[in-house]
């Protein structure tokens, strides 16, 4: 039997009548990069949330590195080396970058300079090292959404949940945020990430899942998700379908 | 990383030996006075800006746990003999072991709820005690004499300085605790999930824990705070120690000098302490509630034009002039 680090296993949410998610199981293997894409609505975040604990599925399970994380606090799920980025991004306003990634720092320390080293070497890695004294709150969007990593990179994590790290950013930017992301896979960082933009996750997604009205209806390689009819006309859009046919 | 002045040591260092000076210079028993109802009310601002300051979670009811510090040391020297040194800490403990117990189900509650659910505390404890017979109800206890000295933290009335100087102590104790909590994990996970719950939890600081912590740790220090209350009054009933009033010149003391900072609650006792006592001079009886209709009018003017506080409109001043010195040095830089 192959061992999975997460098993998304038949996980259903509901909002009252409304099912976000229905039944969605997937697995992710240590070292991959599996991206989660679907329409708006489509309940990509609702899964973020239900796997990292902000929600307790209705039913289903989830498993991280054997361990049964179903309806676990967010806090402890951190403190197993899983951790997530929000959409709308929550840089925590009145402290500094540093601050800010020292805060996630202090999950594995108590020490003060500890926290400052592991903080200057993330910031180091993550190209913000010349903004650390900025308060976060005057960051450009591009930096806010640096930082949403920045600080979870600073929990020392096994697995990253990426949702939306590279909407509202430009096209540099999304490449580096690519870079970034293939960087860290190569130094055995796991993924899990939610996009709209298919230019820049198709080419560095190990598999893809796809999901529309809370349900799973593909889970491929990249290649034959973006061939795949269904999957393009129905949930990429007809532009995207479009422009693909004209190639 | 440049110093802020509210993390430079030195600088609290040099306020702290003005405050302790100062009623040692001028021997006037009416400005001593006035002095140590400043640094008392400085202390229970610093302890209150603990909770509700660095961690956000605004509380309505902390005379609840200066009252429980009063009575704890009154009862304790007036049924048992012990003196008010023990019966301070055993106080400031009752109060945290009360301070877990009400805050626990509380912090379910956020925002405006959480404030309501303290201020209900309050209340709940000033009618407790009002029927309490057993530590005399409504009538109050007054302290049995002692001799005087530090042992029973009893003066004779005219030595105001000795009293000043056990309440500087538990300022100062106050001032360390809020410095040590702002500069470590504590402070950095209270300021965490002041902003952002959702984003504190998913970097896995377990949120009502470090909240209870802010909580117990602020229920000690204002406990203390009224153990030395009662000593220095000699005479303690509900309606003095667990008045709303109470609770709410502690949160107006420290809105109006500055939130999170620790020069907060100073300012801010700095300016409404003597404010009211002297409102209270010129109005006599009839000047009860009128320093309160101040605090309140001030209170809407610092939040609507300076919501950091007194303390933030210095800060801003002191920047402003950094900035000026750097342009005339020609070598300004980044100063944002
Ligand atoms: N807390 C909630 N309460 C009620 N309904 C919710 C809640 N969270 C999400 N939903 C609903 O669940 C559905 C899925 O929302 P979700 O945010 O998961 O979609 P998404 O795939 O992340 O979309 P987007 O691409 O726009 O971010 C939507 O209909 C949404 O309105
Ligand atoms: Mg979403």
């Amino acid at each position: 039997m192959e061992s999975y680090m997460m098993s998304v296993d038949n996980v259903t949410m509901k909002f009252g009548s409304l099912v976000a998610n229905s039944n969605v199981s997937f697995n992710v293997k240590e070292g991959e990069i599996v991206s989660l894409i679907g329409p708006n609505g489509a309940g990509k975040t609702t899964l973020f949330n239900c796997v990292t604990g902000f929600y307790k599925p209705s039913s289903g399970k989830v498993i991280f590195n054997g361990a049964d994380i179903t309806g676990v606090r967010p806090d402890k799920i951190a403190k197993l080396g899983l951790t997530r980025t929000f959409q709308i991004v929550k840089p925590l306003k009145s402290m500094t970058v540093k601050e800010n990634i020292m805060t996630g720092a202090f999950i594995r320390t108590n020490k003060f300079s500890e926290a400052e080293k592991i903080a200057e070497e993330v910031m180091e890695r993550i190209n913000l090292i010349e903004k650390r004294d900025y308060l976060s709150s005057s960051l450009t969007i591009a930096d806010k959404k640096r930082l949403e990593i920045a600080r979870i990179l600073a929990t020392q994590p096994k697995m990253i949940m990426l949702d939306e790290a590279m909407a509202g950013l430009n096209q540099t930017e999304i490449k580096e945020v690519m870079k970034l992301i293939v960087t860290l896979n190569k130094q055995g960082m796991t993924f899990v990430i939610v996009e709209h933009i298919m230019e820049a996750i198709m080419p560095i997604s190990d598999r893809v899942v796809v999901l529309n009205a809370g349900v799973k209806i593909l889970e491929d390689i990249p290649q034959n998700v973006v061939n795949n009819d269904e999957v393009i006309k129905a949930y990429l859009g007809e532009k995207y379908h479009a422009k693909n046919q004209k190639s | 990383m440049e110093k802020s002045i509210t993390n430079n040591k030195k600088m609290i260092g040099v306020v702290l030996l003005i405050i302790l000076a100062l009623p040692i210079i001028v021997q006037d028993n009416n400005f001593r006075h006035i002095m140590i109802l400043f640094v008392l009310y400085a202390a229970l601002g610093e302890a209150w800006n603990i909770i509700t300051g660095y961690a956000g979670q605004t509380s309505f009811g902390h005379a609840a746990f200066f009252g429980i510090g009063a009575y704890t040391s009154t009862v304790l020297l007036w049924k048992f003999d012990i003196i008010p040194w023990i019966g301070m800490l055993i106080g400031g403990i009752i109060a945290v072991v009360v301070a877990i117990i009400v805050s626990y189900p509380a912090f379910k509650l956020t925002g405006h709820y959480f404030a309501i659910a303290t201020l209900a505390i309050g209340e709940i404890m000033l009618q407790l005690f009002v029927s309490w017979e057993y530590v005399e109800g409504a009538t109050g206890i007054m302290l049995p004499i002692k001799e005087n000295g530090y042992k029973y933290m009893q003066f004779h009335p005219m030595n105001k300085l000795s009293y000043y100087y056990i309440v500087f102590g538990l300022f100062v104790i106050t001032v360390i605790t809020a410095y040590i909590v702002g500069n470590s994990k504590m402070g950095f996970y209270l300021k965490a999930i002041k902003e952002n719950p959702d984003a504190a939890q998913s970097i896995g600081i377990n949120v009502t824990r470090y909240k209870l912590y802010a909580m117990m740790v602020s229920a000690f220090l204002t406990a203390i705070v009224g153990s030395f209350y009662a000593q220095y009054v000699t005479y303690i009933d509900p309606f003095m120690v667990f008045p709303l009033a109470l609770s709410m010149q502690i949160v107006l003391i420290t809105v109006i000098g500055g939130l999170g900072n620790i020069y907060g609650p100073i300012l801010g006792a700095a300016i409404l302490i003597p404010l009211s006592q002297y409102t209270r001079i010129i109005f006599g009886g009839t000047g009860k509630g009128l320093d309160l209709i101040i605090f309140g009018a001030l209170v809407v003017i610092v939040t609507i034009f300076q919501p950091n506080g007194l303390v933030g409109l210095f800060e801003n001043l002191f920047k402003k002039i950094k900035k000026k010195e750097a342009i005339n040095d020609g070598k300004l830089h980044d100063v944002s």
